[in-house]
Protein backbone atom coordinates (compact mmCIF):
# COMPACT_ATOMS: atom_id res chain seq x y z
CA UNK A 1 0.00 0.00 0.00
CA UNK A 2 1.30 3.30 -0.73
CA UNK A 3 1.65 6.59 1.40
CA UNK A 4 -0.69 8.76 1.74
CA UNK A 5 0.38 11.86 3.72
CA UNK A 6 4.24 11.07 4.23
CA UNK A 7 5.46 14.63 6.52
CA UNK A 8 9.54 14.82 7.00
CA UNK A 9 11.03 16.58 9.85
CA UNK A 10 8.11 19.47 9.56
CA UNK A 11 8.97 22.25 12.09
CA UNK A 12 6.28 25.19 12.01
CA UNK A 13 7.00 28.82 14.02
CA UNK A 14 4.85 31.57 14.54
CA UNK A 15 7.42 34.70 14.81
CA UNK A 16 9.52 32.92 18.04
CA UNK A 17 6.63 30.77 18.89
CA UNK A 18 7.22 26.95 17.81
CA UNK A 19 4.16 25.09 17.04
CA UNK A 20 5.37 21.93 15.52
CA UNK A 21 8.90 20.56 16.18
CA UNK A 22 10.66 17.46 13.99
CA UNK A 23 7.41 15.87 13.13
CA UNK A 24 7.67 12.81 10.99
CA UNK A 25 4.91 11.45 9.98
CA UNK A 26 3.32 8.79 7.58
CA UNK A 27 0.06 7.86 6.83
CA UNK A 28 -0.66 4.45 4.74
CA UNK A 29 -3.43 4.93 2.28
CA UNK A 30 -6.60 4.02 3.41
CA UNK A 31 -5.45 4.01 7.66
CA UNK A 32 -8.06 5.86 9.71
CA UNK A 33 -5.77 8.51 11.61
CA UNK A 34 -7.05 10.16 14.75
CA UNK A 35 -4.59 12.78 16.38
CA UNK A 36 -4.98 14.03 19.55
CA UNK A 37 -2.95 16.45 21.99
CA UNK A 38 -3.65 19.66 24.33
CA UNK A 39 -4.87 22.61 22.92
CA UNK A 40 -2.20 24.53 21.55
CA UNK A 41 -0.70 21.55 20.58
CA UNK A 42 -0.23 22.23 17.36
CA UNK A 43 -3.10 20.21 15.89
CA UNK A 44 -4.82 22.37 13.79
CA UNK A 45 -1.25 23.92 12.47
CA UNK A 46 -0.36 20.44 11.21
CA UNK A 47 -3.85 19.74 9.57
CA UNK A 48 -2.82 23.36 7.87
CA UNK A 49 0.05 22.25 6.97
CA UNK A 50 -1.17 19.19 5.16
CA UNK A 51 -3.87 21.11 3.50
CA UNK A 52 -1.08 23.82 2.22
CA UNK A 53 -2.48 26.77 4.03
CA UNK A 54 0.29 26.79 6.09
CA UNK A 55 3.67 26.67 4.79
CA UNK A 56 6.21 25.03 7.31
CA UNK A 57 9.40 26.93 8.30
CA UNK A 58 11.26 23.60 7.36
CA UNK A 59 10.64 19.83 6.51
CA UNK A 60 9.10 18.09 3.09
CA UNK A 61 4.99 16.90 2.46
CA UNK A 62 4.31 14.53 0.22
CA UNK A 63 0.75 13.23 -0.75
CA UNK A 64 0.52 10.13 -2.76
CA UNK A 65 4.48 10.55 -3.57
CA UNK A 66 4.12 13.85 -4.95
CA UNK A 67 5.34 17.31 -3.46
CA UNK A 68 2.11 19.48 -2.65
CA UNK A 69 0.42 21.39 -5.27
CA UNK A 70 -1.04 25.01 -4.47
CA UNK A 71 -4.51 23.31 -6.30
CA UNK A 72 -4.82 19.96 -4.24
CA UNK A 73 -7.45 18.57 -5.72
CA UNK A 74 -6.50 15.15 -3.38
CA UNK A 75 -7.75 16.54 0.01
CA UNK A 76 -10.77 17.76 1.54
CA UNK A 77 -11.00 19.33 4.59
CA UNK A 78 -14.14 19.26 7.54
CA UNK A 79 -13.61 22.43 9.34
CA UNK A 80 -15.14 22.99 12.98
CA UNK A 81 -18.56 24.09 12.19
CA UNK A 82 -18.76 26.60 15.70
CA UNK A 83 -16.29 29.49 13.70
CA UNK A 84 -19.26 29.74 11.32
CA UNK A 85 -21.40 32.51 10.76
CA UNK A 86 -24.75 31.01 11.21
CA UNK A 87 -26.88 33.89 9.70
CA UNK A 88 -24.92 34.25 6.51
CA UNK A 89 -27.71 33.82 3.72
CA UNK A 90 -26.51 30.31 2.59
CA UNK A 91 -28.41 27.11 2.11
CA UNK A 92 -27.38 23.29 2.46
CA UNK A 93 -27.29 22.48 -0.67
CA UNK A 94 -25.18 25.48 -1.87
CA UNK A 95 -22.88 24.86 0.95
CA UNK A 96 -22.15 21.05 0.00
CA UNK A 97 -21.90 22.59 -4.09
CA UNK A 98 -19.12 24.23 -3.03
CA UNK A 99 -16.66 21.10 -2.96
CA UNK A 100 -17.65 21.55 -6.47
CA UNK A 101 -15.91 24.48 -7.42
CA UNK A 102 -12.11 23.41 -7.23
CA UNK A 103 -12.50 19.83 -9.35
CA UNK A 104 -12.58 21.21 -12.52
CA UNK A 105 -9.50 23.45 -13.78
CA UNK A 106 -9.28 27.08 -13.78
CA UNK A 107 -12.38 27.57 -11.21
CA UNK A 108 -15.26 27.46 -13.74
CA UNK A 109 -18.05 29.52 -11.57
CA UNK A 110 -21.21 27.46 -13.04
CA UNK A 111 -21.97 24.21 -11.54
CA UNK A 112 -22.47 21.66 -14.48
CA UNK A 113 -25.55 18.85 -14.44
CA UNK A 114 -23.28 16.13 -12.70
CA UNK A 115 -21.89 18.31 -9.72
CA UNK A 116 -25.92 18.88 -9.10
CA UNK A 117 -26.31 15.29 -9.30
CA UNK A 118 -23.27 14.28 -7.17
CA UNK A 119 -23.99 16.41 -4.58
CA UNK A 120 -28.18 15.35 -4.27
CA UNK A 121 -26.61 11.91 -4.12
CA UNK A 122 -23.92 12.48 -1.33
CA UNK A 123 -26.63 14.13 0.52
CA UNK A 124 -28.68 11.48 0.75
CA UNK A 125 -26.47 9.32 1.81
CA UNK A 126 -25.68 11.50 4.93
CA UNK A 127 -29.37 11.99 5.39
CA UNK A 128 -29.25 15.34 4.79
CA UNK A 129 -31.02 15.29 1.52
CA UNK A 130 -35.02 17.03 2.94
CA UNK A 131 -32.64 19.90 4.41
CA UNK A 132 -31.30 21.18 1.13
CA UNK A 133 -32.74 23.89 1.27
CA UNK A 134 -32.69 25.30 5.10
CA UNK A 135 -30.16 27.67 5.84
CA UNK A 136 -27.44 26.56 7.77
CA UNK A 137 -28.70 28.23 10.93
CA UNK A 138 -31.38 26.58 11.17
CA UNK A 139 -29.77 23.32 11.77
CA UNK A 140 -28.80 21.67 14.62
CA UNK A 141 -25.00 21.22 15.65
CA UNK A 142 -25.55 17.56 13.97
CA UNK A 143 -26.74 18.11 10.97
CA UNK A 144 -24.60 20.97 9.89
CA UNK A 145 -21.56 18.79 10.59
CA UNK A 146 -22.82 16.28 8.25
CA UNK A 147 -23.45 19.46 5.73
CA UNK A 148 -20.05 19.94 6.21
CA UNK A 149 -18.61 16.26 5.57
CA UNK A 150 -20.98 16.31 2.37
CA UNK A 151 -19.05 19.46 1.42
CA UNK A 152 -16.02 17.79 1.57
CA UNK A 153 -16.93 15.01 -0.13
CA UNK A 154 -18.28 16.29 -3.24
CA UNK A 155 -14.79 17.76 -3.74
CA UNK A 156 -14.31 13.58 -4.42
CA UNK A 157 -11.19 13.75 -2.14
CA UNK A 158 -8.67 10.65 -1.82
CA UNK A 159 -8.10 11.65 1.88
CA UNK A 160 -10.07 14.18 4.07
CA UNK A 161 -9.29 15.86 6.74
CA UNK A 162 -11.87 16.48 10.00
CA UNK A 163 -10.41 19.07 12.81
CA UNK A 164 -12.50 18.15 15.89
CA UNK A 165 -15.78 16.49 13.93
CA UNK A 166 -18.00 16.21 17.23
CA UNK A 167 -16.47 18.90 19.39
CA UNK A 168 -20.07 20.62 20.83
CA UNK A 169 -21.72 17.65 19.63
CA UNK A 170 -24.17 15.27 22.27
CA UNK A 171 -23.47 11.33 22.34
CA UNK A 172 -25.89 10.52 20.21
CA UNK A 173 -24.56 12.75 17.39
CA UNK A 174 -20.96 11.84 18.00
CA UNK A 175 -21.69 8.47 17.66
CA UNK A 176 -23.43 9.02 13.92
CA UNK A 177 -20.29 10.86 13.28
CA UNK A 178 -18.06 8.42 13.98
CA UNK A 179 -19.90 5.39 12.26
CA UNK A 180 -19.99 7.82 9.07
CA UNK A 181 -16.50 8.21 9.45
CA UNK A 182 -15.89 4.32 9.53
CA UNK A 183 -17.99 4.14 6.55
CA UNK A 184 -16.41 6.79 4.70
CA UNK A 185 -12.55 4.93 5.49
CA UNK A 186 -13.80 1.84 3.29
CA UNK A 187 -13.29 4.86 0.20
CA UNK A 188 -10.68 6.83 1.67
CA UNK A 189 -8.08 7.76 3.81
CA UNK A 190 -9.11 9.34 6.87
CA UNK A 191 -7.43 11.86 9.83
CA UNK A 192 -8.91 13.58 12.74
CA UNK A 193 -8.05 15.76 14.84
CA UNK A 194 -9.88 15.71 18.71
CA UNK A 195 -10.65 15.93 21.71
CA UNK A 196 -12.70 13.19 22.68
CA UNK A 197 -10.53 10.38 23.54
CA UNK A 198 -13.54 8.31 24.75
CA UNK A 199 -14.37 8.05 21.66
CA UNK A 200 -11.08 7.88 19.35
CA UNK A 201 -9.12 4.63 20.37
CA UNK A 202 -12.66 2.04 19.34
CA UNK A 203 -13.05 3.90 16.17
CA UNK A 204 -9.52 5.13 14.70
CA UNK A 205 -6.99 2.22 13.14
CA UNK A 206 -4.23 4.07 14.63
CA UNK A 207 -3.40 6.70 16.98
CA UNK A 208 -0.68 10.09 17.54
CA UNK A 209 -0.29 12.25 20.24
CA UNK A 210 0.88 15.61 19.30
CA UNK A 211 2.04 17.88 21.76
CA UNK A 212 4.43 20.20 19.63
CA UNK A 213 6.42 17.25 18.84
CA UNK A 214 4.91 13.39 17.94
CA UNK A 215 4.83 11.32 20.97
CA UNK A 216 3.26 8.51 19.91
CA UNK A 217 1.91 6.72 16.78
CA UNK A 218 1.07 3.44 16.32
CA UNK A 219 -2.00 0.92 17.89
CA UNK A 220 -4.87 3.01 19.67
CA UNK A 221 -4.06 1.65 22.52
CA UNK A 222 -2.82 3.97 24.50
CA UNK A 223 -0.47 4.29 28.29
CA UNK A 224 -0.17 6.52 31.19
CA UNK A 225 2.83 7.36 29.99
CA UNK A 226 2.27 8.27 26.52
CA UNK A 227 -0.82 10.84 28.03
CA UNK A 228 0.85 12.25 30.58
CA UNK A 229 3.83 13.18 28.15
CA UNK A 230 0.85 14.06 25.75
CA UNK A 231 -1.18 16.57 27.44
CA UNK A 232 1.93 17.29 31.11
CA UNK A 233 -0.95 16.02 33.50
CA UNK A 234 -2.82 13.12 34.12
CA UNK A 235 -5.68 12.85 31.57
CA UNK A 236 -9.62 11.50 32.77
CA UNK A 237 -9.55 8.19 30.14
CA UNK A 238 -12.18 6.20 32.08
CA UNK A 239 -14.49 5.04 29.80
CA UNK A 240 -17.60 5.66 31.81
CA UNK A 241 -19.56 2.57 31.27
CA UNK A 242 -19.37 2.61 27.31
CA UNK A 243 -18.17 -0.73 26.08
CA UNK A 244 -14.31 0.77 24.78
CA UNK A 245 -11.50 1.65 27.03
CA UNK A 246 -8.84 3.55 26.17
CA UNK A 247 -6.33 2.48 28.94
CA UNK A 248 -5.91 -1.75 29.94
CA UNK A 249 -4.42 -0.85 33.05
CA UNK A 250 -3.88 2.55 34.93
CA UNK A 251 -3.43 3.97 38.36
CA UNK A 252 -5.85 6.63 39.68
CA UNK A 253 -4.45 9.89 39.52
CA UNK A 254 -3.78 11.45 42.97
CA UNK B 1 -41.86 66.41 -9.91
CA UNK B 2 -42.61 64.71 -12.91
CA UNK B 3 -42.97 67.61 -15.03
CA UNK B 4 -39.61 69.12 -13.87
CA UNK B 5 -37.82 65.48 -14.69
CA UNK B 6 -38.66 65.83 -18.07
CA UNK B 7 -37.73 69.01 -18.25
CA UNK B 8 -34.27 69.52 -16.43
CA UNK B 9 -31.60 67.92 -17.50
CA UNK B 10 -29.83 68.55 -13.69
CA UNK B 11 -33.03 65.98 -12.67
CA UNK B 12 -32.61 63.15 -14.84
CA UNK B 13 -28.59 63.09 -13.89
CA UNK B 14 -29.99 62.90 -10.50
CA UNK B 15 -32.68 60.75 -11.28
CA UNK B 16 -29.77 58.13 -13.16
CA UNK B 17 -27.14 58.67 -10.74
CA UNK B 18 -29.95 57.26 -7.86
CA UNK B 19 -30.89 54.09 -9.72
CA UNK B 20 -26.53 53.32 -10.55
CA UNK B 21 -25.92 53.92 -7.03
CA UNK B 22 -28.41 52.06 -5.38
CA UNK B 23 -27.49 49.14 -7.78
CA UNK B 24 -23.57 49.19 -6.96
CA UNK B 25 -25.08 49.70 -3.11
CA UNK B 26 -27.37 46.61 -3.09
CA UNK B 27 -24.77 44.14 -4.61
CA UNK B 28 -21.35 45.51 -3.21
CA UNK B 29 -23.24 46.61 0.20
CA UNK B 30 -24.20 42.65 0.60
CA UNK B 31 -20.43 42.04 0.12
CA UNK B 32 -19.47 44.15 2.12
CA UNK B 33 -21.49 43.56 5.45
CA UNK B 34 -21.36 39.48 5.11
CA UNK B 35 -17.65 40.02 4.46
CA UNK B 36 -17.59 42.65 7.53
CA UNK B 37 -15.79 44.82 5.71
CA UNK B 38 -18.15 48.04 6.74
CA UNK B 39 -15.09 49.50 8.59
CA UNK B 40 -12.57 49.24 6.07
CA UNK B 41 -15.23 50.51 3.64
CA UNK B 42 -15.69 53.38 5.86
CA UNK B 43 -11.83 53.92 6.03
CA UNK B 44 -11.58 54.08 2.06
CA UNK B 45 -14.59 56.24 1.79
CA UNK B 46 -12.56 59.28 4.04
CA UNK B 47 -9.22 58.33 2.34
CA UNK B 48 -10.62 59.16 -0.86
CA UNK B 49 -10.95 62.75 0.11
CA UNK B 50 -7.40 62.86 0.02
CA UNK B 51 -7.49 62.28 -3.48
CA UNK B 52 -9.86 64.49 -4.11
CA UNK B 53 -7.91 67.58 -2.57
CA UNK B 54 -4.78 66.27 -4.34
CA UNK B 55 -7.00 66.56 -7.67
CA UNK B 56 -7.81 70.01 -7.10
CA UNK B 57 -4.26 71.07 -6.09
CA UNK B 58 -3.09 69.42 -9.52
CA UNK B 59 -5.69 70.70 -11.48
CA UNK B 60 -6.88 67.09 -12.41
CA UNK B 61 -10.25 65.69 -12.05
CA UNK B 62 -10.78 65.29 -8.40
CA UNK B 63 -12.81 61.77 -8.41
CA UNK B 64 -10.28 60.51 -10.74
CA UNK B 65 -7.22 61.38 -8.28
CA UNK B 66 -9.76 60.46 -5.50
CA UNK B 67 -10.29 56.54 -6.99
CA UNK B 68 -6.43 56.32 -7.29
CA UNK B 69 -6.45 57.69 -3.25
CA UNK B 70 -8.49 54.69 -2.88
CA UNK B 71 -7.35 52.19 -4.60
CA UNK B 72 -4.35 52.63 -2.64
CA UNK B 73 -5.09 52.56 0.36
CA UNK B 74 -7.70 49.60 0.21
CA UNK B 75 -4.62 47.80 -1.02
CA UNK B 76 -2.42 48.89 1.07
CA UNK B 77 -4.86 48.62 4.06
CA UNK B 78 -4.37 44.87 3.15
CA UNK B 79 -0.83 44.53 2.46
CA UNK B 80 0.51 46.03 5.86
CA UNK B 81 -1.61 43.69 7.48
CA UNK B 82 -0.37 41.04 6.09
CA UNK B 83 2.94 42.11 6.24
CA UNK B 84 2.77 43.37 9.90
CA UNK B 85 0.88 41.85 12.86
CA UNK B 86 -1.01 44.98 13.29
CA UNK B 87 -5.20 45.04 13.52
CA UNK B 88 -6.75 46.06 10.71
CA UNK B 89 -9.01 47.93 12.71
CA UNK B 90 -6.13 50.60 13.67
CA UNK B 91 -4.67 50.72 10.24
CA UNK B 92 -8.29 51.67 8.79
CA UNK B 93 -8.12 54.17 11.53
CA UNK B 94 -5.16 55.35 10.61
CA UNK B 95 -5.74 55.73 6.83
CA UNK B 96 -8.85 56.95 7.44
CA UNK B 97 -7.41 60.28 9.48
CA UNK B 98 -4.55 60.29 6.96
CA UNK B 99 -6.87 60.56 3.96
CA UNK B 100 -8.89 63.51 5.70
CA UNK B 101 -5.50 65.47 7.08
CA UNK B 102 -3.84 64.51 3.58
CA UNK B 103 -7.01 66.14 1.83
CA UNK B 104 -7.16 69.49 3.83
CA UNK B 105 -3.36 70.16 3.43
CA UNK B 106 -3.37 69.72 -0.17
CA UNK B 107 -6.81 71.96 -0.32
CA UNK B 108 -4.98 74.29 1.75
CA UNK B 109 -2.31 74.50 -0.97
CA UNK B 110 -4.59 75.09 -3.63
CA UNK B 111 -3.97 78.58 -5.06
CA UNK B 112 -6.92 80.96 -5.06
CA UNK B 113 -9.70 80.70 -3.46
CA UNK B 114 -10.42 77.57 -1.50
CA UNK B 115 -12.81 75.29 -3.09
CA UNK B 116 -16.23 74.16 -1.86
CA UNK B 117 -15.84 70.85 -0.25
CA UNK B 118 -18.87 70.14 1.43
CA UNK B 119 -20.61 68.32 -2.01
CA UNK B 120 -17.68 65.83 -2.14
CA UNK B 121 -18.37 65.36 1.81
CA UNK B 122 -22.18 64.90 2.15
CA UNK B 123 -23.19 64.63 -1.49
CA UNK B 124 -25.12 66.91 -4.05
CA UNK B 125 -26.79 65.11 -6.31
CA UNK B 126 -28.42 67.58 -8.37
CA UNK B 127 -25.02 68.50 -9.58
CA UNK B 128 -23.86 65.38 -11.25
CA UNK B 129 -23.01 65.78 -14.80
CA UNK B 130 -22.73 63.73 -17.59
CA UNK B 131 -19.15 62.88 -17.81
CA UNK B 132 -19.84 61.90 -13.74
CA UNK B 133 -23.19 59.69 -14.82
CA UNK B 134 -20.62 58.35 -17.47
CA UNK B 135 -18.31 57.07 -15.18
CA UNK B 136 -20.60 55.55 -12.78
CA UNK B 137 -22.70 53.74 -15.31
CA UNK B 138 -19.14 52.21 -16.47
CA UNK B 139 -18.32 51.21 -13.22
CA UNK B 140 -21.92 49.60 -12.59
CA UNK B 141 -21.00 47.75 -15.75
CA UNK B 142 -17.60 46.30 -14.06
CA UNK B 143 -19.09 45.70 -10.74
CA UNK B 144 -22.15 43.48 -12.25
CA UNK B 145 -19.95 41.71 -15.09
CA UNK B 146 -17.39 40.52 -12.11
CA UNK B 147 -19.80 39.81 -9.29
CA UNK B 148 -22.52 38.22 -11.95
CA UNK B 149 -20.04 35.64 -14.04
CA UNK B 150 -17.83 34.78 -10.46
CA UNK B 151 -20.75 34.23 -8.75
CA UNK B 152 -20.78 31.21 -6.79
CA UNK B 153 -17.02 32.19 -6.40
CA UNK B 154 -17.74 35.35 -4.20
CA UNK B 155 -20.32 33.21 -2.19
CA UNK B 156 -17.68 30.63 -1.36
CA UNK B 157 -15.30 33.26 -1.05
CA UNK B 158 -17.35 35.10 1.97
CA UNK B 159 -18.88 32.06 3.54
CA UNK B 160 -15.65 30.16 3.55
CA UNK B 161 -12.28 31.72 2.51
CA UNK B 162 -9.90 28.95 3.92
CA UNK B 163 -12.43 26.12 2.05
CA UNK B 164 -12.03 27.94 -1.32
CA UNK B 165 -8.19 28.25 -0.85
CA UNK B 166 -7.81 24.38 -0.57
CA UNK B 167 -9.60 23.72 -4.11
CA UNK B 168 -6.80 25.86 -5.19
CA UNK B 169 -8.82 29.74 -5.43
CA UNK B 170 -6.66 32.25 -5.93
CA UNK B 171 -7.63 33.97 -2.75
CA UNK B 172 -5.22 37.22 -2.89
CA UNK B 173 -6.32 37.29 -6.13
CA UNK B 174 -9.87 37.47 -5.19
CA UNK B 175 -9.48 39.75 -1.89
CA UNK B 176 -7.27 42.77 -3.94
CA UNK B 177 -10.22 42.12 -6.77
CA UNK B 178 -12.90 42.92 -3.82
CA UNK B 179 -10.94 45.58 -2.75
CA UNK B 180 -10.30 47.59 -6.13
CA UNK B 181 -14.27 47.58 -6.64
CA UNK B 182 -14.92 48.44 -3.10
CA UNK B 183 -12.90 51.41 -3.62
CA UNK B 184 -14.96 52.33 -6.93
CA UNK B 185 -18.39 51.55 -5.17
CA UNK B 186 -17.25 54.11 -2.23
CA UNK B 187 -15.80 56.71 -5.07
CA UNK B 188 -18.84 56.23 -7.41
CA UNK B 189 -20.96 57.01 -4.36
CA UNK B 190 -19.44 60.88 -3.81
CA UNK B 191 -21.71 62.54 -5.63
CA UNK B 192 -24.65 61.15 -4.52
CA UNK B 193 -24.75 60.53 -0.55
CA UNK B 194 -20.73 62.07 -0.32
CA UNK B 195 -17.95 60.67 1.36
CA UNK B 196 -18.79 60.95 5.28
CA UNK B 197 -22.91 60.01 4.37
CA UNK B 198 -21.53 56.76 1.65
CA UNK B 199 -21.37 54.41 4.48
CA UNK B 200 -24.99 54.10 5.12
CA UNK B 201 -26.23 53.78 1.82
CA UNK B 202 -24.27 50.47 2.24
CA UNK B 203 -25.46 49.11 5.03
CA UNK B 204 -28.89 50.43 5.61
CA UNK B 205 -30.60 48.41 2.96
CA UNK B 206 -29.03 45.64 2.91
CA UNK B 207 -29.65 45.58 7.05
CA UNK B 208 -33.96 45.93 6.11
CA UNK B 209 -33.11 43.35 3.25
CA UNK B 210 -31.81 40.53 5.26
CA UNK B 211 -34.82 41.08 7.43
CA UNK B 212 -36.89 39.95 4.35
CA UNK B 213 -34.52 36.76 2.54
CA UNK B 214 -31.62 34.06 3.37
CA UNK B 215 -30.64 33.86 -0.13
CA UNK B 216 -27.64 35.76 -1.12
CA UNK B 217 -28.82 36.37 -4.31
CA UNK B 218 -32.30 37.69 -3.00
CA UNK B 219 -30.71 39.70 -0.98
CA UNK B 220 -28.81 41.68 -3.48
CA UNK B 221 -31.44 42.12 -5.69
CA UNK B 222 -33.61 43.29 -2.46
CA UNK B 223 -31.01 45.32 -1.46
CA UNK B 224 -30.64 47.47 -4.95
CA UNK B 225 -34.36 47.84 -4.60
CA UNK B 226 -34.49 49.17 -1.45
CA UNK B 227 -31.90 51.77 -1.83
CA UNK B 228 -33.27 52.77 -5.21
CA UNK B 229 -36.47 53.89 -3.09
CA UNK B 230 -34.68 55.12 -0.49
CA UNK B 231 -32.70 57.45 -2.98
CA UNK B 232 -35.63 58.26 -5.27
CA UNK B 233 -37.58 59.33 -1.84
CA UNK B 234 -34.61 61.49 -0.46
CA UNK B 235 -34.04 62.96 -4.09
CA UNK B 236 -37.41 63.54 -4.44
CA UNK B 237 -38.02 65.44 -0.71
CA UNK B 238 -35.05 67.30 -1.25
CA UNK B 239 -35.77 68.73 -4.38
CA UNK B 240 -39.19 70.01 -2.88
CA UNK B 241 -38.26 71.17 0.21
CA UNK B 242 -34.97 72.68 -1.06
CA UNK B 243 -32.47 70.86 1.66
CA UNK B 244 -29.35 68.55 1.01
CA UNK B 245 -30.21 65.44 -0.57
CA UNK B 246 -27.68 62.86 0.56
CA UNK B 247 -28.76 63.80 4.30
CA UNK B 248 -31.98 63.56 3.48
CA UNK B 249 -31.19 60.29 1.75
CA UNK B 250 -29.71 58.77 4.65
CA UNK B 251 -31.95 59.95 7.19
CA UNK B 252 -34.88 58.23 5.08
CA UNK B 253 -33.21 55.43 5.29
CA UNK B 254 -32.47 54.57 8.18
CA UNK B 255 -35.87 55.64 9.76
CA UNK B 256 -37.22 53.63 7.58
CA UNK B 257 -35.09 50.86 8.61
CA UNK B 258 -36.04 51.25 12.23
CA UNK B 259 -39.97 51.65 11.28
CA UNK B 260 -39.97 48.25 9.79
CA UNK B 261 -37.49 46.30 12.08
CA UNK B 262 -39.88 47.44 15.04
CA UNK B 263 -43.34 46.82 13.17
CA UNK B 264 -41.57 43.26 12.30
CA UNK B 265 -41.22 42.73 16.30
CA UNK B 266 -44.12 43.61 16.61
CA UNK B 267 -46.44 41.46 14.43
CA UNK B 268 -44.28 38.65 15.48
CA UNK B 269 -45.17 39.20 18.77
CA UNK B 270 -48.81 39.15 18.25
CA UNK B 271 -48.63 36.46 16.47
CA UNK B 272 -47.03 34.48 18.70
CA UNK B 273 -49.61 35.59 21.66
CA UNK B 274 -51.84 32.73 22.66
CA UNK B 275 -55.18 33.82 21.40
Amino acid sequence: MSNAIELKNISVYYGQVCALAHINLTVKEGDYLGIIGPNGGGKSTLLKVILGLIKPSQGTIRIFGRPLTPKGRLISYVPQFSKFDLRFPINVRDVVLMGCLGKRNGLLPKYGKEDQELVDCIMKELGIFDLRARQIGQLSGGQLQRVLIARALSAEPKILLLDEPTANLDNKSSNQIYSLLKELNKKMTIVLVTHDLAHISSSVKSLACLNKTLFYHGEPELNEPIINNTFGCPVDLLAHGVPHRVLRHHEEAK
Amino acid sequence: MLEALLEYKFLQNAFLSTILASITCGIMGTIITEKKLVMLSGGIAHTTFGGIGLGYFLGIEPIISGLFFSIIASLGISRINKKTDTYSDLLIGMFWSLGMALGVLFIAFTPGYPPDMTSYLFGDILTVSRKELLLMLIFDLIIITIIVSFFNIFKAYLFDEEFLAIQGAPILLLEYLLYILIACTVVLLVKVTGIILSIALLTVPIALAKQFTYNLKNLMILSCGLGAVFCLMGLFVSYKLGIPSGATIIIIAIFSYLTIVFLKKKTARKHSLPQ
